[in-house]
């Protein structure tokens, strides 16, 4: 699709890389970053009874100009690690290091010259722009806060992201309550952009709008990552736009990453247990495809992150799980067979090809009993 | 969901680039959610009557001098030769020349009624104003800061709403005598906790918001946090207390100088007016009912206004709104009604 962009962003060109770096060093390292919550009871003489281990250990790796699909379920640690990564949360341990740099251990006033570099896009267009300023004043607020621009300049700047995100820039002195969603988290996006940042965290960036509009934000997403060299972790649970945007994806549950891959390896071939499962539960748009795939049902719900299983967190609904599972942690290696790059958890991962059985009999089974215990009539079809 | 039909393009960025290829320079004012408020405000019939009764008691205030100078008759001075009858009694109301009356030494209860709201309308807005400063400002370090720093004030606030403030008052006269500075800054004093504990509270979910966490990721200071994004959130709430603070110090103020602790003699106020028409009983009604009836009027006056300002700023109380038009009007007026749901249409929660 032709860029309709180009003409308008005349004024907004992507500044020249600040230093050249070693095309092997990441834009952004993510090592190890472990991030518990204290839960603590008490009024006057707080004493902690337990944590919820939000993040337990991340690792990885964004290329510069590359874009990280991050995929799990909802309380899976996904935003968590987000808001470790820009330091909106302390982590409790590991490393953060942003071309080159650890941000992890930088005071406030230090980690300031940093977060221009590094921007962050909400999910909800709602909670996340103040409804009582201006939209100009919101857009304008990096540039505020870091010096960057005032007056008549600031205005200008902030016209011109207004017209490279597809806003009307006459809009400038409105409030963000005479804006749809769609158009709030194109506001969102501006506010990202205005310090040329070289990676956008995205947090859900479009679970909260229709799904035309979605597919809008989304296409701007792209259209200015090829345009300003944007690199971004991009978070989501809606597989298909994780597969749409990706390079590569990660996938966590209950705060590892279980599997990373490129985007069409892991989807054409996942191999660890939740990952297949997980790409069975999402909707195919082909009727015809969708009939001849088998779908796995895992059993029971996420176990509670405040008191995780032992040895590989899965075990306790993985169907293949051996009673190593339950003593001994799957590291996160690559398993034979498969390309270079994609990492997967498992003791035993899922083979190409194979049929994985999950908790499908017992469902229906549980299902069918529903369905004919309560009133006694037989439902027709229940098995 | 199939993500490949997205040839749909950007319809707001050629409108956007065709109203710049007009080269109209004419930005879009957004309607702020105060301009908004003020809208409802002025479809608002007992806000009208309020603001009509302040206004009619500030030019009261601000013309005093004018209407002293008129009549001829001096606020402080008595007036034994023209302001009593000849047994030395004072005028009652429409007697010589006096329309509201003279008191025991002859004065004209109008004019010293006049420069009493100078002093009523003065302590009230400057206290208020003070407190509402103070209030907000303590309010929100205490609210967002949370921790020790909040338990410090929080409870600082609780022991001034919980202490004896009459007594005080009194103590703080007897020290360093009556003024005008001092009963503001008791009345001001007592004040300022109770919007400091509405503030605090709003601040403690405000903090929380998303675009807080959005503002910090930028980089914004705390400082900037706070003023930036937490305080215009609470504009409005500070409005509605503040316009309910004033009466409050009005009747505060009316205390003070009735226990002779406040401004003080020989200045004329309401409440040592009131004092001094003590023991005058039915005899001398004028002494007391004049003096009561303007403390009425103000108190009321801004009593109703911070409810309907209330009203105006909380899009939320719509069905106030829908309620008094169903009832009030019967549908007389379909244009202004119409008008009216088109702006509350508007409105936004939050």
């Amino acid at each position: 699709m032709p860029d309709p962009r180009s003409a308008a962003s005349s004024g907004v060109e992507a500044e020249p890389s600040p230093a050249p770096r070693p095309a092997a060093e990441p834009l952004l390292r993510v090592e190890n970053v472990v991030k518990r919550f204290p839960i603590s009871r008490g009024i006057i003489f707080k004493r902690q009874i337990g944590q919820v281990h939000a993040v337990e250990g991340v690792s990885l790796e964004v290329p510069r100009g590359e874009t990280l699909g991050l995929v799990g379920e909802t309380g899976c640690g996904k935003s968590t690690l987000a808001r470790c990564i820009t330091r909106l949360y302390p982590l409790t341990s590991g490393r953060v290091v942003l071309d080159g740099t650890d941000i992890s251990t930088l005071s406030r006033r230090q980690l300031r010259r940093h977060r221009r570099q590094m921007q962050m896009i909400f999910q909800d267009p709602y909670g996340s722009l103040n409804p009582r300023r201006r939209v100009g004043s919101i857009i304008g607020d990096p540039l505020a806060i870091h010096h960057v621009a005032d007056g008549a300049g600031r205005k200008r700047q902030v016209q011109e992201l207004m017209e490279v995100v597809g806003l009307n820039p006459e809009h400038y002195n409105r409030f963000p309550s005479e804006f749809s969603g769609g158009q709030r988290q194109r506001i969102g996006v501006a506010r990202a952009l205005a310090l040329r940042p070289s990676l956008i965290v995205c947090d859900e960036p479009v679970s909260a709008l229709d799904v035309s509009v979605q597919a809008q934000i989304i296409n701007l997403l792209e259209d200015l990552q090829g345009e300003f060299g944007l690199t971004y972790l991009f978070i989501a649970h809606d597989l298909a736009v994780v597969e749409h945007v990706s390079d590569r994806v990660a996938v966590m549950y209950l705060g590892k990453i279980v599997e990373m891959a490129a985007v069409r390896d892991l989807f054409s071939s996942p191999r660890h247990p939740y990952t297949v499962a997980l790409l069975s539960a999402s909707m195919i748009a082909d009727p015809d495809r969708a009939r001849s795939t088998h779908r796995v049902v895992l059993a029971g719900d996420v176990p509670s992150p405040i008191n995780p299983p032992s040895g590989c967190l899965f075990h306790t609904r993985c169907p293949k799980a051996q009673p190593i599972c339950s003593v001994e942690a799957p590291a996160l290696t690559v398993q034979a067979g498969d390309l270079a790059g994609h990492v997967t958890a498992c003791h035993f991962p899922v083979a190409p090809g194979e049929q994985m059985r999950g908790a499908e009999a017992e469902v229906r089974q549980a299902a069918a009993d529903f369905a004919a215990a309560p009133l006694g009539e037989a439902v027709e079809g229940a098995g | 969901m199939s993500l490949t039909p997205l040839e749909t393009g950007l319809p707001p960025l050629e409108e956007a680039s065709e109203v710049a290829e007009l080269g109209s320079a004419r930005a879009i004012e957004g309607r702020s959610p105060l301009w908004l408020a003020l809208a409802r405000l002025r479809t608002d019939r007992m806000a009208f009557l309020a603001a009509g009764a302040i206004i009619l008691m500030a030019l009261l205030a601000i013309f005093a001098p004018l209407i002293s100078a008129a009549t001829g008759h001096d606020p402080l001075n008595p007036n034994l030769l023209t302001g009593t009858n000849s047994f030395g009694q004072p005028l009652g109301p429409g007697q010589g020349g006096y329309i509201l009356g003279t008191d025991n030494v002859g004065r004209d209860i109008l004019v010293r009624i006049a420069y009493g709201a100078r002093i009523s309308l003065l302590v009230g807005v400057l206290s208020t104003v003070i407190a509402s400063v103070a209030g907000t400002i303590i309010g929100v370090i205490a609210g967002y800061y949370g921790g020790w720093i909040d338990a410090v004030l929080a409870r600082l606030m609780d022991t001034v709403l919980s202490f004896p403030y009459v007594l005080l008052a009194i103590v703080l006269a007897s020290v360093y005598g009556p003024s005008l500075s001092l009963t503001i800054g008791v009345i001001a004093f007592f004040s300022w906790a109770a919007i400091g504990r509405i503030v605090r509270g709003q601040t403690l979910s405000l903090r929380e918001k998303e675009y807080v966490e959005a503002a910090r990721s930028l980089g914004a200071g705390n400082l900037r946090i706070m003023f930036v994004e937490i305080l215009p959130n609470l504009v409005a709430p500070v409005i509605v207390l503040g316009t309910l603070l004033v009466p409050t110090a009005i009747v505060f103020e009316a205390t003070l100088d009735y226990l002779g602790v406040g401004v003080g003699p020989p200045t004329p106020t309401w409440g040592n007016m009131l004092a001094d028409a003590q023991g005058s009983g039915f005899q001398d009604w004028w002494f007391w009912i004049f003096p009561s009836l303007t403390l009425l009027i103000t108190t009321l006056g801004f009593n109703l206004l911070g409810d309907s300002v209330r009203d105006a700023l909380d899009p939320r109380t719509e069905r106030i709104f829908a309620m008094r038009r169903k009832s009030g009007r019967g549908g007389a007026d379909g244009a202004d009604q119409e008008a009216e749901e088109r702006l509350l249409g508007e409105a936004q929660p939050g």
